[in-house]
């Protein structure tokens, strides 16, 4: 038994509806830790030699849902999904807060493999031993709601047979996508607990491709046993407490950025990234605070517990319930549309995620049809009698139920702003790419570059040379080893919990807690120079090798977004940009330290220090060294 | 049969952030493990946003004490918290169906009932739910007992309640009918 893991992974293989539990070898999990990095590793492992012929949205590709050794433990508990990604084609660690992975481990397992493609709509059962595939038909086109109302019902039913003496149990944990998931929208989210999604990546797609409603669990057991407890309980304590001092991120989680990020830092977008600067009061985080029902709400085992939760109880969009809503879906589903309204903004929120959309994602592609209305690009008439003019919530959540179930217009915006932008430049004869705000087939978190005043995103190229691409979660930074490096997020994302409880700690509190777990060390060295860089090359990789349908080259691809080229319009850093030459050499230097070569790819000397020949080989047999 | 409750906990269930501390804290305590099904307060959510910690309503006559076949059941006598002796729980189940808040409930693993036993005096779960000052549980002494004490309720009607009063009756809909 290997401490802080279940020692079982249970692989679910659709297409022929078998159920097997394997395990991972001591080796392979002290190496990719769990989560983003052994995903990574097992995607690389299973599909590596012909990933770019894998449809992303075909049964070849594999759904992962992993927890890591550090899930339950540490403070906010997430769950990892991973796959190849319909969004960029390569893989992106997507993880949302809640029980799930608790459950999960709970009921014996540290994830789950899903391969093939369900005949007909399914969802998953899981309860400790117990694993059936389930019909799903009765649920299929059913918004969030209404989706997890009969799943949480049934569920309890089928558990109460199971344990017909235990008593009330808790609910099981879902994990479950929208109508924008069933229908294969490349920008839909896997959707829990309502205002919680694992956005980035497109997985809600991937779920719908393998006709996979929702995955149910329910663990009647203990979080496995660590190395030592005390010393991990004192740990906890100790990080726990770093937290409740953070009074003003308790106090307002993100949710205060919708207007400090526009009004201070001019790094919002507005209007599908036109400006990144405005002054709207109304949209100051005491206005959200009016509609709050919570301060405090979050997940399994939380000390900050950001999220607020609001409710609009009266006037037209009564009955709308979300997360405040956090700063990147004020930005995306409000500012971004000439949306600055709480209300409007609480309701377009509520609105998407009962959708399930991925908020950033589908909030780019409202915008990106926003401004090609504007533009004249798209008529009312090609918008099926909308009249998309910006700041019109109505309108964008008519866009956006449109989109999920890709009526009209809505099949080709389903494909996110990129391919969208390609065919309808086809269609229109006319220049639309430069209005998809993207960066490798992801739209970008809601963090301009161009004030350099963001405090998210601490250079130039964050974005451009993430593994991750546009994701905010996963930005690049030099030093390698320092605060904004890829390498930290990849830590937490394979020990899958949440970031926002680690802002007070250094590399070696992390690892002191990994050790008190697990029992193996994890030592600076090893994780800068040598683990964490292993996922960061295999990451890299697969986004080189891309396809069927998208590949990037990292000497055009490694940019931004034109228009972020362009200087700042309006607010007071008015005419600021970002200087080419600057980000050429930033580039370069990152380059070099990552071990990439000046064409930014892993080299041959990085790719044989890390023991990655196989990977060494494939690049070379696709022409990429 | 006269209250001998010296402590209770208050719930205070619109402010329970469903950050779960307090069932970590309780099952470390009680099984030293880390075991949500395991410990003596629960958070069920059955709707998101309304998260009800539930746990011993120290009822005045104590129904399950008396209901008990066994004579497992007993009342603390210094804490008015009903303890379970399991040397002599079958685990029947006759108590669940006698608590008109359906608390108690087996444990995941042994043959016994589980009831909170107020720690023996120093509760855990309201440490927890106080150091992180989302005081949804806050445990009450002497007189405030008396005139804070909240009859039993199940969580299925609890969170009825609940959602009523921090979702609203609009958005209630979801509150599912069993």
């Amino acid at each position: 038994m290997v401490n802080g893991y279940a020692g079982k992974f249970l692989e679910i293989d659709l297409t022929n509806k078998k159920v097997s539990k394997i395990t991972i070898p001591d080796r392979i999990l002290q190496d990719y830790i769990g989560g983003r990095g052994l995903g990574v590793k097992i995607l690389w492992d299973r599909l590596g030699n012909r990933w770019e012929s894998i449809d992303p949205l075909g049964p070849e590709n594999i759904l992962l849902m992993l927890t890591g050794p550090l899930t339950g433990y540490f403070l906010g508990a997430r769950i990892c999904v991973t796959g190849k990604s319909p969004q960029g084609n390569g893989i992106i660690g997507s993880t949302v807060a809640g029980e799930f992975g608790v459950e999960l481990k709970c009921a014996g397992y540290d994830g789950i493999i899903f391969t093939g493609k369900a005949e007909k709509p399914s969802y998953v059962f899981i309860c400790d031993d117990k694993v059936e595939i389930k019909d799903a038909s009765h649920i299929w086109g059913k918004t969030s709601r209404e989706s997890m109302r009969y799943l949480v019902k049934d569920s309890i039913s089928d558990i109460k047979k199971i344990h017909p003496n235990f008593g009330e149990f808790k609910e099981p944990s879902v994990l479950y996508i929208g109508p924008a998931g069933e229908n294969k929208s490349r920008v839909a989210s896997v959707e829990a607990k309502y205002a919680h999604a694992a956005g980035y990546g497109g997985y809600g797609g991937v779920m719908g491709s393998k006709n996979l409603k929702a995955v149910v669990v329910k663990g009647f057991r203990y979080l496995p046993d660590v190395a030592d407890q005390d010393k991990m309980l004192e740990l906890s304590q100790e990080f726990a407490d770093n937290c409740f001092r953070i009074e003003f991120f308790r106090r307002w989680g993100t949710g205060s950025g919708g207007y400090t990020f526009g009004h201070d830092s001019s790094s919002e977008p507005v209007r599908n990234w036109q400006e990144e600067w405005h002054n709207e009061k109304s949209y100051k985080g005491e206005e959200f605070d009016k509609f709050w029902v919570k301060k405090y709400w979050g997940d399994y085992g939380c000390p900050v517990t950001c999220l607020k939760l609001a409710v609009l109880r009266e006037g037209k969009y009564a009955g709308a319930v979300c997360d405040n809503p956090d700063y990147e879906l004020e930005a995306f589903l409000g500012a971004n549309l000439g949306i600055f309204s709480p209300e409007q903004n609480i309701y377009l929120s509520y609105i998407i995620e009962e959708l399930g959309f991925c908020g950033i994602q589908g909030g780019a592609i409202l915008g990106f049809a926003g401004e090609l209305f504007q533009r004249g690009i798209l008529s009312k008439e090609d918008l099926g009698g909308i009249n998309l003019e910006w700041g019109n919530v109505d309108a964008f959540a008519e866009l956006a139920r449109k989109i999920a179930f890709r009526e009209g217009i809505g099949d080709i915006l389903a494909e996110g702003i990129y391919r969208a932008a390609l065919k309808l430049e086809q269609m229109k004869k006319t220049e639309v790419l430069k209005y998809a705000i993207h960066l490798k087939g992801m739209a970008i978190g809601a963090h301009g570059l161009k004030s350099g005043k963001d405090m998210v995103t601490q250079t130039p190229i964050g974005y451009s040379v993430s593994v991750q691409a546009g994701d905010h979660t996963s930005s690049a930074a030099l030093p390698i080893d320092g605060d904004g490096s890829e390498l930290y997020s990849i830590l937490s994302d394979s020990g899958v919990y949440c970031f926002f409880t680690t802002f007070t700690l250094e590399f070696d509190q992390i690892a002191s807690f990994y050790r008190a777990v697990t029992g193996w060390e994890l030592q600076n060295e090893s994780w800068f120079n040598e683990k964490g860089l292993r996922i960061l090359q295999l990451q890299r990789t697969v986004a080189l090798l891309g396809g069927p349908d998208a590949e990037w080259r990292s000497k055009q691809d490694d940019t931004l977004p034109s228009r972020f080229w362009e200087p700042l319009p309006s607010g007071p850093y008015k005419g600021e940009s970002i200087d080419k030459i600057e980000f050429e050499q930033l580039k370069s230097e990152y380059y070099l330290a990552v071990g990439w070569n000046e064409e930014g790819v892993p080299s041959s000397e990085i790719l044989q220090k890390l023991d990655l020949r196989d990977v060494e080989l494939k690049l070379k047999k696709e022409g990429f060294l | 049969m006269e209250s001998v409750n010296q402590l209770w906990i208050k719930r205070i269930y619109e402010k329970c952030s469903g950050c779960r501390r307090c069932e970590i804290a309780c099952s470390l305590y009680h099984e030293g493990k880390i075991w949500p099904e395991a410990s003596r307060v629960r958070v069920f959510m059955f709707v998101p946003g309304v998260e009800i910690p539930h746990l011993c309503f120290q009822c005045d006559d104590y129904p399950c004490v008396q209901a008990c076949p066994e004579e497992a059941l007993s009342v603390d006598d210094r804490t008015g918290a009903v303890i379970t002796d399991k040397s002599k729980c079958t685990a029947c189940g006759t108590c669940i169906d006698a608590c008109p808040g359906r608390v108690p409930h087996l444990h995941p693993q042994h043959d016994y009932i589980v009831i909170c036993d107020l720690c023996g005096g120093n509760p855990k779960c309201t440490v927890s739910c106080q150091e992180g000052k989302w005081d949804s549980l806050v445990l009450l002494e002497g007189q405030d007992v008396e005139s804070e004490k909240a009859p039993a309720n199940t969580p299925k009607n609890l969170t009825y309640e609940t959602a009523k009063a921090v979702l609203g009756e609009k958005t209630t809909e979801e509150v599912y009918e069993w």
